[in-house]
């Protein structure tokens, strides 16, 4: 293996890129999981309606930021659809009708991606802005990478700020603690709960934008970026965005440590991490609720 | 008269009536390819040039009349498997043409063989196919993974490189595709620095592999990866400016007409080997490049020219005087002609197609990308790899 420094930095900056996209899809899937006590397997599918719609305003608009503005907020207005249609009525129908309901979706938002998008995978150009390379700490990295890296610390920043110093933050908190007694406080939880599902979705959206110039944009894209984001969440603890930002950081270490390290066992290094983590704390690493 | 002697007299009518019918020649293609899942858009364009040798050609062929009825394999090989089974036994076909996937390949191989079915392989490239589990009954008028790669080798190693390092998939197609051109470009006097097997279709982020394959220093990279995984690789490694140190080489998968625009600017300069280029300068190519054009709006792939030549080669076989399955499948094994992408016969000892296969660079056109011809390396034909018919 190579002794060269810039090899490692290199590598250690492809882990927190990964993270990053990692991060934006698990946080809002965790904090729904905590708060509305509610499975949605379609969230990798919201991820990849948001490369979609993304692609499509790129190409209407000729510019990438067209994605980027109109990803997260179409993401959050199907995500309003699916509350109001689906889950709403999902609430109390417990975890295995849920995930057989949104299990479901996934399928539908699948062949609806075939009908409006077709099969041939596609792509979009990153915005000129971030296009080429950098030079940070004495290596030359993409700089589109540097933005994911950089989208992913502000989304952060800004959450754990409204989580913790705002009033909508304590209200959320106390609802993913105890969803009851916040309603008997008088905190209308059913809105709180709407406002957290709209802005994870509008999050998925995002993150598929982001992602879609780095990636390909295919139909299946969602589900091969569900299990890490599930393993994510399991990891880092449902409901809370340290065990996000955790879960997200490992799984992004460990893949891109493990595919340099031990290509052969790349494919199954994280599975063997959710199974040493849950042995040793089956809630995950930092659960909302001790 | 009764009605029952009305019916019954019908019936003698018709009795009659069929052998006038059944004098012309009928055929009934099964197409089996998949209509659905993540390889539908290679099954419409096998399809699509498939329906088009028919439409051209039926012609010759006057007195024949040619049904075709289709199932779709949803890439599954139980499910392909099902499907054959209701094409032979219940529809009774007298050929099969389709099979993308050389898993779905594999699980009808032997149903098809023992039902003494003729099926003309419209994709599927595992060398097996038409190497250890060759079969009398199947002919491919695709490529087979060797093919495609093994030119590749040599043609490199004569334009001045000397140490490669190779990255692929990790599955059946990844490995031959890799070990193929691995083994040719060795025998050729190069070397392979370095390889990597990246999982197959969960792995989203080259970046590790790309930054790893640098610094091992080879003086260039050989890669197979094929739809969604060849464009996020391709502009991954355009993005981490690998492309301006160390050329890109490999499969021609990598860079196909049906997704290069998706790549965008980051597939120029990508050198790859493949058997069909949407751009090569025949009368063939050019009648059919047009006709594909203007049904279908778009140019075609190799893959509609696959179909496009699975047509052919079943109107060959008809124009021979094959009528039973026995005499297809034997007229089909032998089958010679002009394809768009150059002189094509079927090798008798194996059954694969014997081909050119074009090394080509993806250059920036008047309109999106497309391809410059640099070599040709004319009719490479596989060895006989352990099949004995």
């Amino acid at each position: 293996m190579t002794a060269d420094v810039s090899f490692w930095i290199v590598q250690a900056l492809n882990a927190l890129q990964l993270s990053m996209l990692f991060f934006l899809l698990s946080v809002g899937l965790t904090v729904i999981f905590g708060l509305l006590h509610f499975v949605n397997l379609a969230h990798g599918a919201l991820y990849a309606l948001g490369a979609f719609v993304g692609f499509t305003a790129a190409t209407l608009a000729g510019s990438y930021w067209a994605a980027f503005a109109a990803a997260p907020i179409v993401v959050a207005l199907v995500g309003v659809l699916l509350y109001w249609a689906l889950i709403r009525r999902m609430r109390s129908a417990g975890p295995m009708n849920q995930v057989l309901v949104t299990f479901g979706l996934i399928f539908v938002f699948l062949d609806v991606f075939r009908i409006g998008w077709g099969d041939i995978a596609l792509g979009f150009a990153e915005p000129e802005l971030f296009s080429g390379r950098s030079e940070l700490l004495g290596v030359v990295y993409p700089t589109y990478r540097l933005f994911i890296i950089g989208l992913g610390l502000a989304v952060l920043a800004a959450l754990s700020l409204v989580l913790t110093r705002t009033q909508i933050g304590a209200i959320i908190r106390a609802g993913v603690d105890n969803d009851a007694m916040a309603a008997c406080m008088g905190i209308n939880v059913e809105r709180v709960f709407f406002l957290v599902f709209c802005v994870g979705c509008a999050l998925a959206g995002l993150a598929g934008a982001v992602a879609a110039p780095v990636l390909s944009v295919t139909t299946d894209m969602g589900t091969a970026i569900l299990i890490p984001t599930l393993i994510v969440v399991v990891i880092g603890g449902l409901g809370s965005l340290k065990g996000a930002i955790a879960g997200s950081l490992l799984i992004g270490f460990v893949q891109t440590f493990g595919s340099v390290l031990a290509p052969q066992l790349a494919a199954i290094l994280i599975y063997a991490l959710l199974a040493g983590v849950l042995i040793l704390k089956p809630a995950g690493l930092f659960p909302a609720r001790g | 008269m009764t009605r029952l002697n009305r019916f019954l007299l019908a019936g003698a009518a018709m009795l009659l009536a069929a052998p006038s019918v059944g004098q012309a020649e009928d055929y009934k293609v099964g197409l089996l390819l998949p209509y659905s899942g993540v390889y539908a858009a290679l099954g419409q364009e096998i399809d699509d040039g498939f329906m088009l040798a028919l439409k051209e050609r039926g012609g010759e062929i006057a007195d024949a009349q040619i049904e075709v009825v289709r199932e779709d394999t949803e890439v599954k090989p139980p499910v392909g498997l099902s499907k054959a089974r209701k094409l032979i036994l219940q529809d009774e076909i007298d050929v099969m043409v389709g099979i993308v996937s050389s898993g779905v390949l594999g699980a009808i191989r032997d149903f098809v063989h023992q039902s003494g079915t003729p099926l003309i392989v419209a994709n599927a490239g595992n060398d097996d196919a038409t190497g250890a589990r060759c079969s009398a009954y199947i002919t491919r008028q695709s490529f087979s993974n060797g093919q495609v790669n093994r030119p590749m080798g040599p043609w490199m190693f004569e334009n001045g490189i000397k140490t490669v390092y190779t990255l692929a998939p990790d599955y059946a197609a990844g490995h031959q595709m890799i070990d193929n051109f691995k083994a040719a470009f060795e025998e050729a006097g190069g070397k392979v620095v370095g390889q990597e097997f990246t999982p197959f279709q969960t792995t989203k982020d080259f970046g590790p592999y790309l930054t790893k394959a640098k610094a091992a220093g080879p003086d260039a990279i050989f890669v197979f990866y094929a739809g969604g995984e060849a464009i996020s690789f391709v502009k991954q490694y355009a993005s981490f400016g690998l492309s301006e140190e160390v050329p890109l080489y490999g499969s021609g998968f990598l860079t196909s007409p049906l997704y290069v625009n998706a790549e965008g600017p980051a597939a120029e300069g990508v050198i790859a080997g493949l058997h069909y280029i949407p751009t090569l300068d025949t009368p063939e190519n050019k009648a059919f490049v047009e006709a594909y054009t203007r049904d279908h709006g778009k140019a075609p792939s190799e893959y509609a020219v696959q179909g496009y030549d699975a047509g052919q080669a079943l109107v060959e076989a008809i124009k021979s005087g094959a009528t039973d399955k026995e005499a297809l499948a034997a007229a089909l094994s032998k089958v010679s002609f002009t394809s768009p992408r150059g002189p094509v016969e079927i090798d008798p000892a194996t059954n694969n197609i014997v081909q050119n296969i074009y090394v080509f660079e993806t250059v920036a056109g008047s309109d999106g990308l497309t391809q410059k011809l640099l070599g040709t390396v004319e009719a490479v034909r596989d060895p006989v790899n352990g099949c004995a018919m």
